[in-house]
C-alpha cells in the first residue's frame, strides 16, 4: 500500500460543504440530498410535462457550484486519461440500474442515511463501498 | 421560495464536491484502491459531511416541520433486502470502473469533461429502466 494524494483538510472542508447542503434541504423543504433520486424523479416529471421545480434548481446549483470552483482555483476538471466510451456507458449504466434499484447512492444513503443512523442505508454504504473496493482492484491489480 | 431553497443547497453540494476532491475520478478510484495507490482523503469527505449533517438535521427535526412545507419526506424503508443489496453492489461495480458516483458526474457535465457526457445519459437510462420495470411489475 502506497498512500498518494492524501488532501485531509480539503476534503474534510468539502465533505462539510455537502453536509451544509442536506441540512439546507432537510431544513427548508423538509427533503433528502439523494441525488440519484432527485435525478430519476426530475426527469419522470419531465417526460410527464411538469417543470422540475427544486429538483431543477438543484440540479443547476450543482452545476454552477462546481463550476465556480474550476473558475476561481483554475484547476482543470478533465481527469487525466480517456476511458473508452463503451466502458463509461457500461458504469453509467451500473450506476443508474443500481442506485435506483437500491434506492440511493453516496449521498441518500452515504451522508444522509448514516447521519439519519438508518442500518438500511449502513448495510448498503457497506456493500457499495465492497464491490467498488473490489472492481477497482480487479480492473488495476488483476486485469492490468 | 422552494425553488430557491433548492438552488442554494445545490451551490453548497457543487462546491463541496469540487472542493473536496469528489469530483476527480482518479482520486476516487485512488480511495477505492486500498492494495495500491491508496489515498484515504474521501473518508474525510464522508466523515466531515456525516458529522454536520448529523447534528443538522436533528436541530432541523426539532423545528416540528420545515420552513417551506407541511412535513418532512423521511424514507419508511427499513427492510434490508436483497434489492436493496443488488442495488448497491450493481452501484459499487459501475462507481469501481469508472470513478464516478451520480452528483459528481452530474455536477461536471457542463465543464468540459467529455467522459461525463457519456456516462450521464447512460446512468438516467439505467435509472429509469428499473423504475420502468419496477412500475411495470406493481
Amino acid at each position: 500500500m502506497n498512500i498518494i494524494n492524501f488532501t485531509p483538510t480539503e476534503a474534510a472542508v468539502g465533505g462539510a460543504l455537502i453536509g451544509l447542503a442536506a441540512v439546507v434541504l432537510m431544513a427548508a423543504l423538509g427533503r433528502i440530498a439523494g441525488i440519484s433520486n432527485i435525478t430519476y424523479t426530475l426527469v419522470d416529471d419531465w417526460r410527464a410535462g411538469r417543470l422540475g421545480g427544486w429538483r431543477l434548481t438543484f440540479v443547476v446549483g450543482m452545476m454552477l457550484g462546481a463550476a465556480a470552483y474550476y473558475l476561481a482555483t483554475g484547476a482543470s476538471p478533465v481527469p487525466e486519461r480517456e476511458l473508452h466510451p463503451g466502458w463509461l456507458i457500461a458504469a453509467g449504466l451500473l450506476v443508474g440500474y443500481g442506485t435506483a434499484l437500491g434506492s440511493g447512492c453516496t449521498s441518500g444513503h452515504g451522508v444522509c442515511g448514516l447521519s439519519r443512523l438508518s442500518l438500511r442505508s449502513l448495510a448498503a454504504v457497506c456493500k457499495f463501498m465492497a464491490t467498488a473496493a473490489l472492481t477497482v482492484f480487479v480492473v488495476r491489480h488483476v486485469l492490468n | 421560495m422552494t425553488a430557491v431553497m433548492g438552488l442554494l443547497a445545490g451551490l453548497l453540494f457543487g462546491l463541496g464536491l469540487a472542493v473536496s476532491g469528489m469530483t476527480d475520478p482518479l482520486k476516487v478510484q485512488n480511495f477505492l484502491d486500498v492494495a495500491g495507490t491508496w489515498d484515504p482523503s474521501l473518508a474525510f469527505v464522508m466523515g466531515g459531511a456525516v458529522l454536520v449533517t448529523f447534528v443538522g438535521f436533528r436541530l432541523a427535526w426539532r423545528a416540528g416541520k420545515p420552513w417551506f412545507d407541511t412535513g418532512f419526506h423521511l424514507p419508511s424503508a427499513t427492510a434490508i433486502d436483497l434489492k436493496l443489496l443488488t442495488g448497491a453492489a450493481l452501484f459499487g461495480i459501475g462507481w469501481g470502473l469508472a470513478g464516478y458516483c451520480p452528483g459528481p458526474a452530474l455536477s461536471t457535465l457542463a465543464l468540459g469533461n467529455h467522459e461525463v457526457w457519456w456516462f450521464v445519459p447512460a446512468m438516467v437510462a439505467g435509472g429509469l429502466l428499473q423504475r420502468w420495470q419496477a412500475k411495470r411489475s406493481a
